[in-house]
């Protein structure tokens, strides 16, 4: 064995070692609870009104997070790509900044300002809408830490986008709106979709920014992390697991889907097999 | 005349990218617009295609005019130096693509198809997706892709300025046969002027917008018109003299300058033979 | 319609962003500077601050080492397992941080086969800086492999078997062409564990106890603080928190604009 080699297994050993300790070992660990207990009291546990309650508001809130930013992240990329303005710059430099506040000052952020006593808040209640400790809340909570997403994943697909396509579908005697849905849409529907997909996933696990401003009312506007959180408060580790379990399942399947429908077309074998990431390199997942 | 350009003008701007050409493409000829970067031979073709609209001038395709039609209703085929190709399709749905558009059956659309890529060597290659192809293949694609719906005119701009010179030198075979083969009227932008001379049956010369030149590549190589013809095709030598008697003297050598006045300055360019 | 998008895209960042952070920085000040001072000086308030600093200093040096390894490996060596790994790294992702903070106390609780050894050395894991520090580690991990990995395949091994024939040995050509050349990736990937770190509440919360001027984060402060209605406190915490972020911004910034350029280069 030359010298390189044994560095080279070294090196290995030390990646492998370092990953299966820090990711696989904690993973193994909820994955022993969840199989211990069986599938009769993981039913039993989820179908729980409380636990079933927290998942159908968390599913539904990160629902329509996604479809809020699908629309107004796309909208806000194709304006800060094709446009220019006044303040461009700056909103073009803010888009990233959901990533570097801390999700508990997130929550701090919009329970100041939503709150009854807020600014906005004490308008919109007057006008009877309450947004903190309500639903609303929870939804804008979510849709500030995922902000980035869609408008980053999107950028750069519509900068890539060539005119040449367009123009080429064109003189083969395509009208400027069969050119939109036949060569301008699926060239940036992988960009939506990884936008959309990291967007979903990331709004259910969200924790920090929505126990500040959800009020936590059980079967009201409680989530799952905040179920989750309670449980183990309460030592109910058994609790915990089963519903830590479905949202872990729904967020794995999330990023599953995203890699088969966002793979380079022909190409048959998943990423993960490839030796690829399971989310596109070009899309930064930063701080929460 | 199936192509023909009367007064051809367009502004960029401030920038005068064509002023004022005219010139003609005869029926079923490959003709090379030749020209430096940036002397306009590109926009004229684009405004050909109709994908830009001329500040003035006519274009008739046909016999028709067509200022006044869309790039979708002019029938020309276009390829792309970039090749443009549409990354989510496969190669056998970029050819048909213009079939589809055109609402060809579907049996007639599959046996066109099937006859270009045999016709452009991409056999077997039909379920590829372009990012499998290498780029001599990917150019080919462009061609069978803006050949298929039988366009009456194929204008290509730089068609092989984005592959190596291996591949390039290929490339013009293949448009050579193809020309030969399907005898459609090809309008090919270039600023190389090596294959300009060995591909096209006529060359037009460009530069800073303006048209210096048309002519076989004969004529073009032995008659330039300018001292800028001159010497962009070929390569040639240059040296200014003066006129005395009917003739002009460079260093030792003279030569005869019939039509020319005593005392004018003239220049005298020479080619390696 | 055009100026409708814009002042749209407008609305849609002043209700999300701008409105919320300028709104939270005139509240922090709204008791007066002094106020301010006195809140982010509090002996609780300080701990925190040093706490969470002493967590996101351990987190960078094991991400920053850590991480550059599991880069290397995975853009330079081909081994079975290795697309596995690649997809194990992006997992995090994919995890609540309640959730990861849930699976160390499985991991390491009093009853598992883990925690009674540990418990039998004497190391306390748990409800101590060992299981906050995993915590953070494990929400941080993909940060720095995610960046450096795509940046060496695109590099390629050229340059660095061209050192080799040149003579160099492994760690003169890691430090003299590999390093030089991931420099803008790593302070990238290095910005956001920090930024990750420094923010880190979920995880943390769960694991550490929230221990007063023991266990207690910047991040924790604030959420005791604003738990017991001390507003002005958990106002001033978040806007330093808030200001720190804005460095991290920049930085990031800056670091993006030169590794493409690097890259173009």
């Amino acid at each position: 064995m030359t010298s390189r080699t044994v560095i080279q297994l070294a090196l290995r050993s030390a990646a492998v070692g370092y990953v299966v300790c820090l990711i696989l070992l904690p993973l193994s660990a909820l994955g022993r609870e969840a199989l211990v207990a069986g599938p009769g009291r993981f039913v039993e546990d989820v179908t729980q009104p409380q636990a079933f309650a927290a998942l159908v508001l968390t599913l539904g809130a990160a629902v329509v997070t996604t479809v809020i930013h699908a629309v107004f992240g796309t909208l806000s990329a194709v304006v800060l790509v094709r446009y220019e303005f006044p303040g461009k710059w700056f909103l073009n430099a803010l888009v990233d900044l959901p990533f570097a506040v801390p999700t508990l000052v997130a929550g701090l952020m919009i329970a100041a300002i939503y709150g009854p006593t807020g600014m906005l808040g004490a308008w919109l209640q007057d006008r009877g809408l309450a947004i903190l400790y309500e639903k609303p809340g929870i939804v804008l909570a979510m849709l500030f830490v995922t902000m980035p997403f869609t408008i980053r994943a999107l950028q750069p697909v519509l900068m890539e986008l060539e005119r040449e396509q367009e123009e080429a579908a064109f003189t083969l005697g395509a009208s400027p709106w069969t050119t939109f849905w036949k060569v301008t849409v699926p060239s940036v529907l992988p960009g939506l979709l990884t936008g959309v997909f990291l967007t979903f996933v990331r709004a259910l696990g969200e924790f920090g920014a929505i126990v500040i401003v959800a009020g936590n009312i059980p079967m009201k506007t409680q989530v799952a992390s905040v179920y989750v959180y309670g449980e183990i408060e309460s030592y109910n580790p058994q609790g915990a697991t089963s519903v830590s379990i479905v949202i872990l399942m729904i967020s794995f399947l999330s990023l599953v889907v995203l890699e088969r429908l966002t793979r380079p077309p022909g190409e048959r074998m998943p990423a993960c097999f490839r030796g690829g990431s399971w989310l596109r390199s070009r899309v930064r997942e930063l701080p929460t | 005349m199936k192509i023909e350009v009367r007064g051809l003008s367009k502004r960029f701007g401030s920038v005068q990218a064509v002023s004022d050409v005219s010139f003609a493409v005869r029926e079923g000829e490959l003709l090379g617009l030749l020209g430096p970067s940036g002397s306009g031979k590109t926009t004229v073709l684009r405004l050909i295609a109709g994908l830009e609209t001329p500040t003035s001038g006519e274009i008739f395709i046909d016999g028709r005019r067509v200022n006044d039609l869309s790039v979708q209703q002019r029938n020309i085929g276009f390829v792309f130096q970039h090749y443009a190709l549409f990354k989510h399709l496969t190669v056998f749905d970029n050819v048909a693509f213009g079939l589809k558009i055109k609402k060809w059956r579907r049996s007639d659309a599959g046996a066109r198809v099937a006859e270009l890529l045999r016709l452009m060597g991409l056999e077997g290659l039909g379920h590829r997706y372009p990012h499998q192809l290498s780029g001599g293949q990917r150019q080919r694609v462009a061609i069978a892709r803006a050949l298929a719906p039988r366009p009456s005119v194929l204008l290509l701009d730089e068609p092989f300025g984005a592959v190596d010179a291996k591949v390039r030198q290929e490339l013009r075979e293949w448009l050579i046969r193809l020309h030969d083969e399907l005898n459609v009227t090809s309008l090919y932008v270039t600023h190389d002027q090596e294959e300009a001379m060995e591909v096209s049956d006529r060359i037009i010369v460009f530069a800073k917008g303006r048209l210096e030149q048309v002519g076989s590549p004969a004529e073009v190589y032995e008659e330039p018109v300018s001292e800028f013809v001159a010497r962009f095709i070929g390569s040639m030598n240059i040296l200014e003299g003066e006129v005395k008697d009917g003739l002009v003297r460079v260093g030792s050598l003279e030569f005869p300058a019939p039509g020319f006045q005593d005392g004018q300055r003239l220049l005298v360019g020479f080619r390696p033979y | 319609m055009r100026l409708l998008l814009i002042a749209t895209v407008w609305l849609y960042f002043g209700v999300l962003l701008i409105g919320p952070i300028a709104y939270l920085s005139a509240q922090s000040f709204g008791e007066g500077v002094a106020a301010f001072w006195q809140e982010i000086t509090r002996p609780e308030a300080v701990h925190g601050f040093a706490l969470t600093a002493e967590i996101t200093a351990i987190v960078l040096v094991a991400n920053v080492v850590l991480g550059t390894i599991t880069a290397l490996v995975l853009a330079r060596q081909r081994f079975i397992g290795r697309t596995l790994l690649s997809g194990i790294i992006d997992l995090p992702f994919a995890v609540s941080p309640v959730i990861a903070g849930f699976m160390l106390i499985l991991l390491f609780g009093p009853e598992t086969i883990l925690g009674t050894l540990l418990g039998a050395a004497g190391i306390k894991v748990l409800f101590a800086l060992p299981a906050m520090v995993l915590a953070t580690l494990f929400v941080t991990f993909p940060f720095v492999v995610r960046e450096l990995t795509p940046l060496l395949q695109t590099i390629g091994a050229e340059s660095e078997e061209a050192a080799r024939t040149l003579g160099a040995n492994e760690w003169q050509v890691f430090l003299r062409v590999i390093l030089p050349s991931l420099r803008w990736g790593l302070i990238y990937g290095a910005t956001l564990t920090v930024a990750r770190a420094i923010g880190e509440f979920g995880a943390v919360l769960v694991v550490s106890g929230n221990i007063l001027m023991l266990t207690q984060t910047a991040t924790l402060h604030i959420y005791q603080s604003y738990v017991d209605f001390n507003y002005v406190a958990a106002n001033a915490v978040a806007f330093t928190l808030l200001a720190i972020s804005f460095g991290i911004l920049t930085v990031l910034e800056i670091a993006r604009a030169r590794a493409a350029a690097a890259q173009q280069a």
